[in-house]
């Protein structure tokens, strides 16, 4: 195992994670105001219900499937099936699901730099972004290709203990388990290590504030200005009656009336 | 019961004259940064028209405001919670910039830079949005202006609804009123009620409907859940912002600024006290007609010595109790019910109220008389059809909306008679259920309409918001996010600043 390697698939993802982890909170902490979707839907509307549907739902689907699929153990998923048949439905799922997000994700990338108002409202990480999201992409349905040439499922079971490995602190295993696949892989993993550390400075931390707590939440909300009661609550002096009709008010109220 | 306190506001539109004075000084306070040319937190429609944006009215397009189900629960329009969500990737009922219009500014500078020619130099219009050449202005806040556009596009109007539209667009037959629009601090909020994040909210002390800048993502759910459309997204910000009801001026007692700087004096502010534990049983009143009275039946009259004794218990301070008791648009909303909700079959408790406007007579001239309903003319047989102010303000009852013009006529009735006949006539006035005193003060708030009559706002308890009094100082006052933060023009998470205008400057240097 080179130096080299351990650099990029021991050290890196360990850094990545803190950048990702440490620049969120800065960001939510510091500047929340920047923190959102970013949506351009009403500056364009054309296409976007088809392309961002295809794009999210796709991405949404592949981002579970390599939770599932890279960090669940290999002892709890033989009991039911082999790793040969696990590589198979990855490679189904993820195919199906990736070129739906291509499709969306390319649409999305021609909208962005085609629609001169979208096109002038995007940030360079806005546009950055996508490409990234593209390569990422493409290498991953690449991965699907490379594997056909190898359907026992033995670089799923080393890829899935590289990050195993890396998520219970063994740097080393992990990057010996990564050493011997092939480049597809690695790049692969390098630039999904890589959108750890860019998600903080763009748009993606949308992610994490997906609402579901919507779903449980009441209609409405109502914000009380007092958080904790610096002054006793106001009280009726005693004896207090209301003046039974309005004064004119032409009279205005006295000065230094008692309210508390 | 549970008592809250809002400060409300009604438009006397009998006294509108369309003059956007509450428009642009609402704009230059508050919407003047890049990303929110497009929206008026404050516009002035003609009526009849589709308005701003195209056809808001038109719930059947748009989907704002709530729906009542079979088995008398309410939800939003665009749909139950499980539906907003599916739709987050691309809201299907979202306006684009082009239903509200594609701000624009002019190159003006072409008028001092152009090369002597044969023609005079014109300064031509650039988008705002995206910085190019545009061809033509398609559409604005006030496209309709006096009656402007052709009728054929303007019947589209969903206040003609019932109405016999066709022989409106006759010239003899036309009719028009101004409708000055804003949000309506609803009590039953569709906006908050629709945002995936949680970050609309209503203020317990005076009402106002906010959205906290800092937790909205702009998911833009809120801007299909208003059926008002007064709900913006900001393109620049990736925010939604809406009308604040300039609460920084209500907390210190002052009016807002449209209400402030109007010249007609048609503005309204004051306290209503109404029960908070009410809002889900009134909104979800089945028949839509009933809304408006049910509604009125929600505020309570804050002379009653059990309502006070049960909002001094609710926490309502004593000051907000009394400015209550003066409250101008408890008179007219309440007292006179000369003032009306808008829309109020959307069900969102809306809390800017509107008095309907008096219109010529029509055909008096070449009839020769007036059709007289006693010894005022006919409402009928007013130029704006009573149909379509109830389909405005009352969901289609004319019932109230007659009532209302009927005591305005009633009122002028009785004071010309005093004043120009030297006649005390209260028969007038018994017609419409309207006693002296009253009658008196009506034209005290309408004709008259003191500053000091129209607005009646406690100022904020501050001392109640201020735990930590030390914590405040040197703080850095009203600002977008993070806005206190240093010189660097750089922002390490890629946010422009809302101060700076990043598409065309405005303001050109002579030497570029």
């Amino acid at each position: 195992m080179s130096n080299f390697n351990f650099l990029l698939f021991g050290v890196y993802p360990y850094i990545a994670l803190a950048i990702c982890l440490i620049g969120s909170w800065a960001r939510f902490d510091l500047a929340q105001y920047t923190w959102k979707t970013g949506s351009s839907q009403m500056l364009q509307p054309k296409g976007m219900r088809l392309a961002s549907n295809l794009f999210h739902i796709g991405i949404i689907f592949i981002l579970c499937g390599h939770f599932v699929g890279l960090l669940m153990p290999e002892a709890l998923y033989h009991s039911f099936i082999s790793s040969a048949d696990k590589q198979l439905v990855a490679m189904v799922s993820g195919g199906f699901f990736g070129i739906l997000c291509l499709i969306g994700l390319v649409m999305l990338i021609q909208r962005r730099l085609g629609d001169a108002r979208v096109r002038a409202t995007s940030s360079r990480s806005d546009i950055a972004i996508l490409f990234v999201l593209l390569a990422q992409l493409l290498l991953g349905l690449g991965t699907i290709v490379a594997s056909t040439g190898h359907l026992d499922g033995s670089v799923m079971v080393l890829l899935g203990t590289w990050a195993q490995s890396i998520v219970t602190l063994q740097p080393v295993a992990a990057a010996e388990a990564i050493a011997p696949v092939s480049l597809v892989y690695k790049l692969h993993v390098f630039l999904g290590v890589t959108l750890f550390v860019l998600f903080p400075f763009t748009r993606l931390v949308h992610i994490v504030s997906a609402p579901v707590w919507y779903l449980g939440r009441r209609y409405q909300i109502v914000r009380v200005k007092h958080s904790g009661r610096a002054v006793p609550p106001v009280q009726a002096p005693a004896g207090y009656r209301a003046p039974a009709k309005a004064a004119p008010a032409k009279a205005p109220k006295k000065a230094g009336q008692p309210v508390a | 019961m549970k008592i809250r306190s809002q400060v409300g506001m009604v438009l006397n539109l009998d006294k509108c004259i369309g003059c956007h004075t509450c428009s642009i000084t609402c704009k230059n306070v508050w919407t003047s940064r890049e990303g929110m040319e497009y929206a008026w937190f404050n516009n002035v429609e003609t009526k009849p028209g589709i308005g701003y944006p195209k056809e808001w009215e038109n719930q059947e397009k748009w989907k704002g405001g709530w729906v009542r189900n079979p088995d008398g629960s309410i939800n939003p329009r665009i749909g139950g919670k499980f539906r907003v969500l599916a739709n987050i990737f691309a809201n299907p009922d979202l306006p684009s910039i082009d239903d509200y219009y594609e701000p624009f500014d002019f190159d003006y500078q072409n008028l001092h830079t152009a090369p002597l020619g044969k023609h005079q130099p014109v300064a031509r219009p650039r988008s705002l949005i995206s910085g190019k050449r545009m061809e033509k202005i398609e559409w604005g806040p006030n496209w309709e202006e006096i009656l402007g556009t052709e009728f054929a596009k303007r019947r589209k109007d969903k206040n003609f609804d019932k109405v016999q539209a066709d022989i409106y667009g006759e010239y003899e037959n036309t009719f028009m009123m101004y409708l000055p629009r804003l949000c309506e601090h609803c009590l039953n909020p569709a906006c908050a009620a629709s945002c995936p994040s949680g970050a609309i909210y209503k203020r317990e002390e005076d009402g106002i409907v906010l959205i906290d800048q800092e937790k909205c993502r702009g998911w833009r759910m809120c801007i299909s859940g208003c059926p008002y459309k007064k709900i913006y997204y900001n393109w620049k910000s990736g925010k939604s912002e809406k009308c604040i009801f300039c609460f920084p001026r209500i907390e210190a007692g002052m009016p807002t600024i449209c209400s402030e700087t109007c010249v007609g004096r048609i503005r309204y502010l004051g306290v209503l006290l109404y029960d908070a534990d009410r809002i889900h049983e009134v909104a979800s009143t089945p028949n839509e007609q009933d809304l408006y009275p049910r509604q009125l039946e929600m505020f309570l009259d804050p002379n009653d010595p059990a309502v006070i004794e049960q909002a001094l218990k609710d926490g309502v301070p004593l000051s907000v109790i009394e400015a209550a008791q003066k409250s101008p648009v408890y008179k007219l909303a309440v007292d006179w019910q000369l003032a009306l909700p808008l829309h109020p079959e959307y069900r969102t408790l809306p809390m800017v109220w509107y008095v309907p406007p008096l219109s010529p007579i029509q055909n008096a001239a070449q009839a020769g008389h007036v059709s007289m309903d006693g010894v005022l003319p006919d409402v009928d047989s007013l130029r704006i059809p009573v149909r379509y102010l109830a389909n405005l303000l009352t969901a289609g009852d004319e019932k109230p909306v007659k009532l209302a013009l009927k005591r305005l006529l009633a009122m002028r009735a009785y004071k010309r008679a005093e004043q120009v006949d030297g006649v005390l006539d209260l028969k007038v006035l018994e017609q419409v259920g309207l006693s002296r005193d009253q009658a008196d003060d009506m034209y005290r708030y309408l004709a008259i309409a003191n500053y000091e009559d129209r607005f009646v706002i406690p100022s904020a308890h501050r001392e109640e918001a201020m735990s930590d009094v030390f914590g405040e100082r040197s703080g850095c006052g009203f600002s977008f996010g993070s806005g206190c933060g240093g010189a660097s023009d750089t922002n390490m998470f890629g946010a422009r600043k809302a101060n700076q205008r990043d598409i065309i400057k405005t303001v050109q240097l002579w030497e570029d």
